[in-house]
């Protein structure tokens, strides 16, 4: 059982959770993940690290409601015990000797983006972090991403902070000014990776996506998680999360990511019931 | 004095006694499990079959064919004598798991492949199978007595991976003394014994009580640890005295076909974890879902492709077939699981393969493309190879894929520990005594073997313990590097 150390809400349905699990805590690198179950009728969930205290043991995660475990998570409280968590799983985001990294965050991605800004700071790369959030109460860590960021532009999409539009017009107007960019790091919703890439592979800039797919083991059993990667199907758990994302068949992993809207509803119904 | 009359003859009772069975048109609506088991009874009566052969260089009887080695005519005889405690307690010194293998052995091939009785004209083997399970279920019925331990030996052994290999060298081990620790991946014990096998072949609660019977011998179960992830064998070989790596298969394969990737096309790993680890089939009370197919095509004829075959009518399909690329005689399930399948409903299409699929607007499976196969010379396995009959393909109409064709075993371990020989089938190299390339590290089961049994990795896991009790009480030199060169080349 792993204890819930530290229960916040960033925002509206955004939940942060610092959970006791010393093993990964030791371990864990920016871009992996960790697979989490509530109870013992749960699923097994991915969800990217926001961050791990080594010292401490904790891991923390940062979730936003999207399906009922998110919602549930909401649940837990301080104090409360989970069942199940794995880790760290997948590759760590390869940071060493890049040059100059823009690093973009949409959504529930700037939590996820948050680990890598800092490791590709400490790994001695310059950093233009570029968050969007649909407004202005979701943009999270804001404050911790400026510490380890050279530079750091905001978007919202409805213009209560920052850029009034999307994190792919501030990257554009970069790349017009041929501000030099080696790489470009884009974790957040599907749609918005495929717009990253879609953007830099006119421009010849490299790009990497952190990419979501469901998983059921986390560890390369089962296969749920394949993605097509330049033609050739790959797990997203054990050959990712990250991929090049001029090479990310974008359409397959939407489709994929769709497989359980249907039962997904039906869980929602039930446990929105059972709360309330 | 009156003249002894010898007793009359009995006749021999030609048949096994026969297993009741869920009805088929009940089973399929439901996950209980089919053979429902015998009596007392009956279990003797089936003992009185058995000749009591003895085992010499010339003739081979059961206990040959059991890879965990059992003194199957000792116990036999004690379930004659109506004694099942001493019957439990015999298999029990060479079987950790007797209720898992008396329900999951391929028994056909082995002790009762051997069994003399079945080889007399027109008679069946000895039900050795079934009368280990009903031992193991009258122990554990009744509760099962701790057992005693010798004393501790004060070394410590580290276990990977909580499936068949692991629990027999972890209860091998415990019983010799030795401190034993498994770390497991999942959140459960047992490996493909609760993420594989379904509920209908092999209850769940019956893992558990056997995995407890283990802990009670001082095992130590780590869950959640994913060796090589969460912590390396590198760190592990620093607190241990000996590891046992005992990953399984897990790796699914694929066909590499196009479409192979719609939505609806699941690797057997996947339809079998969703509905048995995590317990889809009771969606929405569990969390897991598991898109219930109304056409369901399962690829490949091994156990697991039936498992999943006959899991897809209990979770309701209308129709669900087995597409098998040889004939039936070829198929590799156990004759028993083709029998339940066929008598569930499951539908065989032989001699056929996929070639392509296609999907609708959703990115859902709707169509399977399938070629015909007819059967060539025998191939290297043996077998008669499968060939295509060109210009006789024809579309099935589908919901749910099932990919049963084989795993591969799991690369963790081996991607993670560069000290460990593999073969280039991803296996992990190993000598007669399961010693690998990494001084002080054994492995078995489906990792050294490729994807094989349940009772074969358990019989591997018993040398393992074998070997490992050698090491850790001889002062023998480990093999040179160059061994397992020459053993990977062979």
């Amino acid at each position: 059982m792993y204890k819930v150390v530290e229960k916040r809400d960033l925002a509206p349905g955004i939940h942060l959770l610092e959970i006791e699990a010393p093993m990964i805590a030791q371990r864990a690198k920016a871009g992996q993940f960790i697979m989490l179950m509530i109870d013992d009728k749960g699923e097994r969930i991915p969800l990217t690290m926001a961050d791990w205290n080594p010292k401490k043991g904790t891991v923390t995660i940062i979730a936003l409601e999207a399906g009922k475990t998110t919602m549930k998570l909401g649940t837990v409280k301080k104090g409360d015990e989970l069942r199940s968590i794995v880790g760290p799983l997948g590759i760590e985001t390869h940071t060493q000797d890049l040059g100059t990294v823009a690093c973009v965050g949409g959504g529930i991605g700037i939590a996820l983006m948050y680990p890598t800004v800092r490791a590709m700071k400490q790994a001695g790369n310059k950093v233009l972090s570029i968050m969007g959030a649909r407004t202005k109460d979701l943009l999270i860590l804001e404050k911790e991403i400026t510490e380890y960021s050279d530079e750091v532009h905001i978007c919202t999409d409805d213009g209560s902070k920052g850029h009034h539009g999307f994190v792919s017009d501030i990257l554009k107007k970069m790349l017009d000014e041929k501000r030099p960019i080696d790489v470009v790091y884009a974790v957040g919703p599907i749609i918005m990776m495929k717009v990253i890439a879609d953007l830099t592979r006119s421009y010849g800039v490299k790009t990497i996506v952190s990419l979501n797919p469901i998983m059921v083991d986390g560890t390369g059993m089962c296969g749920s998680c394949r993605v097509n990667i330049d033609g050739k199907t790959k797990f997203g758990c054990v050959d990712g999360p990250d991929f090049d994302g001029h090479k990310v068949d974008f359409q397959l992993l939407i489709a994929r990511n769709k497989r359980y809207l249907a039962e997904e509803k039906t869980a929602v119904e039930k446990f929105k019931k059972e709360v309330a | 004095m009156a003249e002894e009359t010898p007793a009359p003859k009995k006749e021999r009772v030609k048949k096994k006694y026969p297993m009741p069975e869920q009805d088929p048109k009940e089973r399929i609506h439901n996950f209980n499990e089919v053979p429902l088991g015998q009596d007392a009874e009956t279990v003797i009566k089936e003992a009185e079959r058995c000749l009591q052969c003895k085992r010499s260089e010339k003739r081979k009887i059961c206990v040959d064919g059991c890879p965990v080695g059992i003194d199957i005519p000792a116990f036999i005889r004690k379930v004659k004598e109506g004694d099942f405690e001493g019957g439990i307690k015999i298999i029990k010194q060479y079987n950790a798991l007797p209720a898992v293998c008396g329900r999951v052995c391929p028994y056909e091939n082995q002790c009762e492949g051997y069994c003399v009785v079945g080889k007399l004209k027109e008679n069946q083997p000895v039900g050795i199978g079934r009368m280990e399970r009903f031992l193991a279920d009258w122990e554990r019925e009744k509760g099962m007595a701790k057992p005693e331990l010798p004393p501790r030996k004060g070394k410590k052994v580290a276990v990977v991976g909580a499936g068949p290999a692991g629990l027999t060298v972890a209860s091998d081990l415990a019983k010799r003394g030795y401190d034993v620790t498994i770390f497991e991946a999942l959140h459960a014990p047992g490996g493909v014994l609760i993420y594989g096998i379904p509920e209908f072949r092999l209850p769940k609660a019956i893992v558990w009580a056997e995995v407890e019977y283990i802990r009670s011998l001082g095992v130590k179960l780590v869950f959640d640890a994913v060796v090589g992830k969460t912590i390396k064998m590198q760190e592990i070989a620093q607190e241990f005295d000996a590891i046992f790596v005992g990953t399984g298969a897990g790796l699914p394969k694929w066909m590499n076909i196009p479409g192979e990737n719609l939505n609806g096309i699941l690797s057997a790993n996947e339809f079998l974890t969703r509905t048995n680890l995590m317990k889809s089939y009771m969606f929405p009370e569990f969390d897991t879902p598991n898109r219930i197919g109304m056409r369901v095509a399962t690829i490949g004829g091994g156990n697991v492709a039936m498992d999943c075959a006959r899991t897809a009518l209990r979770l309701g399909a209308e129709e669900s077939w087995i597409i098998y690329r040889r004939s039936d005689a070829e198929l590799p399930a156990r004759r028993e699981e083709v029998h339940h399948a066929k008598e569930e409903g499951v539908k065989f299409q032989l001699l056929t393969a996929p070639v392509k699929y296609t999907g609708d607007e959703t990115g859902y499976v709707k169509k399977m493309e399938c070629c015909k196969m007819r059967l060539g010379e025998p191939d290297a396995s043996g077998r008669c190879r499968p060939i295509v009959c060109e210009g006789e393909n024809f579309v099935l109409d589908v919901d749910i894929v099932n990919i049963a064709i084989g795993q591969s075993p799991n690369p963790i371990v081996p991607q993670t520990t560069p000290e460990l020989k593999t073969t280039r089938w991803g296996t992990i190299v190993v000598d007669e005594w399961q010693r690998t390339s990494m001084k002080g590290v054994f492995a078995a089961g489906d990792i050294a073997t490729g994807d094989a049994t349940v009772i074969l990795a358990m019989g591997g896991g018993k040398k393992a313990a074998e070997g490992i009790d050698r090491y850790l009480s001889q002062n023998e030199p480990w093999p040179a590097k160059e061994v397992f060169d020459k053993i990977s080349s062979h």
